[in-house]
């Protein structure tokens, strides 16, 4: 490939050109072929015939499952996540740099080492896994195990959103508002939370994303079961080791509908939330001036 | 599993939230992370020295290795491409193309190897093409390096384009008016500001690929000795119930991991 060169020029030059013909067949053969491969395969033997393959018990129930795993993942790292920058960004504790770092070791971690340490803690030859199973709460091989796995590889998301903006803001309003003698609570839902909250969708938005595609941890945590509970990326897995190539394109073809328009989603989430930036500039400039010790800037 | 969702002001009401969100913490991370660490003790360095030099286990780390290096190499030179087309130029499709580079964040892994093999496999024409000029991709370890050049893809231009977005024009002009040329002005001007954010995305990327499963798994065929990664021998080995194998190169992974991840958000740090 051709190096770049800055474009100083009004009209493009021929290398020019050539730079960004060649940037184009690549995003084309890398990202863009093989979606559209996916599209054609999964539609090929007709509408009709996807459909049916869609609608067959298993591909159902597995969507059910991952849509289970989704809302309950969502909900508890969402609510974790608002908590926990809330700590990170207005309180000083011994311990904080720690927790700031243990918190990005989800992103170190290949989901399926986060499996394995799963299955080491709560594994059917762990001395808590065998406990939990007498008592009849096995984790491993179950929902439980599935839905830890999904909590441990999205913990980071929503507080490496949510914390930026706690920052950026400074604790001004919320101290006015309870030397005027509001309560935590309104404190919270009348200042706090509409300051997050693009923030916290946009979080939010990024944990669905990533735990209805989860497929490592899952996989390891559910074990190699027959007739086990599949998610719908375990599904296409399945459908793929069992030589049902179709089934693996319509699901996997709804997987990819989602996630563009997840995609999509967070692109208007960033856009509404950089104009509310630009509106609120003034008073986060003035905020600024009055701000504590800056935490250490965002990882990724 | 409780957090309570709001700031008190007052200290007690901050404490509670404090622990309750530091608890939820331990019990997602630390008690695994713990458990991890008290198998690989009881194990010893000795066991787990056997584990890791163990030749499929040595072929998979080396694999892995390998491969995302071989990635980043092309992810740095395409990547910074993307990003200075996507920063300077216009051309039809740019806002498209600019949408769709996070494409591979959103989608899942295991329908990203699934995508390829439809471009790439055996039963495509462009599979079927290029496996008669004895290029197959899908299969081979070509297609691990495809896979995580698809996974991986975003790094690099996302790290790189807000630097060449917010690149005061004044220091290029000036080389220009002192009569360098464009390649002058980019490798001596332009490209040193770019390096950290370069490296950043190298390391992002590199990080990442180390454990990439989904997408492999569909691409790589899993063959001992020639195909399989590191993760996919970490599931191999939990699958036949060999923890202490699959505790071993998991240990070097995540330190590698680690560690390339440190690096870049120093990288990032320092761009700031």
């Amino acid at each position: 490939m051709k190096p770049p060169k800055p474009a100083t020029a009004p009209e493009m030059t021929w290398p020019q050109r050539f730079l960004i013909a060649a940037v184009l067949a690549w995003f084309g053969l890398l990202i863009f072929g093989p979606a559209v491969a996916l599209v054609r395969r999964a539609l090929a033997p007709g509408i009709g015939a996807f459909l049916t393959k869609l609608t067959e018990p298993d591909a159902l129930e597995s969507l059910w499952l991952t849509a289970k795993i989704t809302v309950a993942v969502t909900i508890a790292n969402t609510v974790f996540g608002i908590g926990m920058a809330l700590v990170l960004v207005r309180q000083r504790f011994w311990g904080r740099r720690l927790t700031d770092g243990v918190l990005d070791l989800p992103f170190a971690v290949s989901p399926v080492i986060a499996g394995l340490m799963l299955i080491i803690l709560y594994g059917p030859r762990s001395t808590l896994g065998s406990r939990l199973q007498a008592i009849g709460f096995p984790i491993v091989y179950h929902l439980p195990g599935m839905i830890l796995a999904g909590l441990f590889v999205t913990l980071p998301l929503v507080v490496r959103s949510v914390a930026p903006i706690l920052e950026e803001v400074g604790s001004d309003q919320e101290d006015v508002a309870s030397t005027l003698g509001a309560d935590w609570w309104t404190t919270f839902r009348r200042i706090t939370l509409p300051t997050i909250r693009w923030g916290v969708a946009y979080g939010a938005a990024l944990v669905v994303a990533r735990s209805l595609g989860e497929f490592g941890a899952l996989l390891v945590v559910s074990g190699n079961i027959i007739g086990r509970t599949q998610t719908a990326t375990l599904y296409v897995h399945d459908q793929v080791e069992s030589f049902e190539p179709h089934g693996a394109y319509v699901m996997s073809v709804v997987l990819a509908g989602v996630s563009f328009f997840m995609l999509i989603t967070l692109e208007i989430i960033r856009n509404r939330s950089h104009d509310k930036e630009y509106a609120s500039e003034e008073q986060a400039d003035a905020a600024k001036t009055s701000r504590g010790k800056i935490r250490p800037t965002r990882r990724h | 599993m409780s957090s309570t969702a709001a700031e008190r002001p007052t200290s007690r009401g901050g404490k509670l939230l404090r622990w309750s969100c530091l608890g939820y913490l331990g019990i997602v991370i630390l008690f695994p992370l713990t458990a991890v660490v008290v198998r690989a003790v009881s194990a010893g360095p000795a066991r787990l020295w056997t584990e890791i030099t163990n030749p499929f286990a040595w072929h998979a780390i080396r694999l892995s290795m390998t491969t995302a290096a071989v990635m980043v190499a092309i992810s740095v030179v395409t990547g910074t491409a993307t990003a200075w087309v996507l920063a300077r130029y216009e051309f039809p499709g740019k806002g498209f193309v600019n949408a769709l580079v996070d494409l591979p964040f959103a989608v899942p892994t295991i329908v990203t190897g699934l995508m390829l093999v439809a471009l790439f496999g055996p039963t495509s024409t462009l599979g079927v093409v290029l496996s008669g000029f004895g290029m197959g991709i899908i299969y081979e370890q070509s297609g691990i390096v495809l896979a995580l050049l698809f996974v991986c893809y975003p790094f690099v231009v996302r790290s790189v384009q807000p630097v060449l977005e917010n690149l005061d024009p004044a220091e290029e002009e000036a080389a220009a008016t002192m009569g360098a040329s464009r390649w002058l002005i980019f490798r001596r001007v332009i490209l040193p500001s770019l390096v950290p954010s370069i490296v950043s995305g190298a390391g992002l990327s590199f990080s990442r690929a180390l454990g990439e499963f989904g997408s492999v798994v569909m691409v790589a065929g899993n063959r001992p000795m020639a195909t399989k990664t590191a993760p996919l021998y970490v599931y191999g080995e939990v699958e036949g119930f060999n923890l202490e194998g699959a505790l071993a190169v998991s240990l070097v992974l995540l330190t590698c991991s680690l560690v390339s991840l440190v690096l870049a958000s120093k990288m990032s740090e320092r761009q700031g």
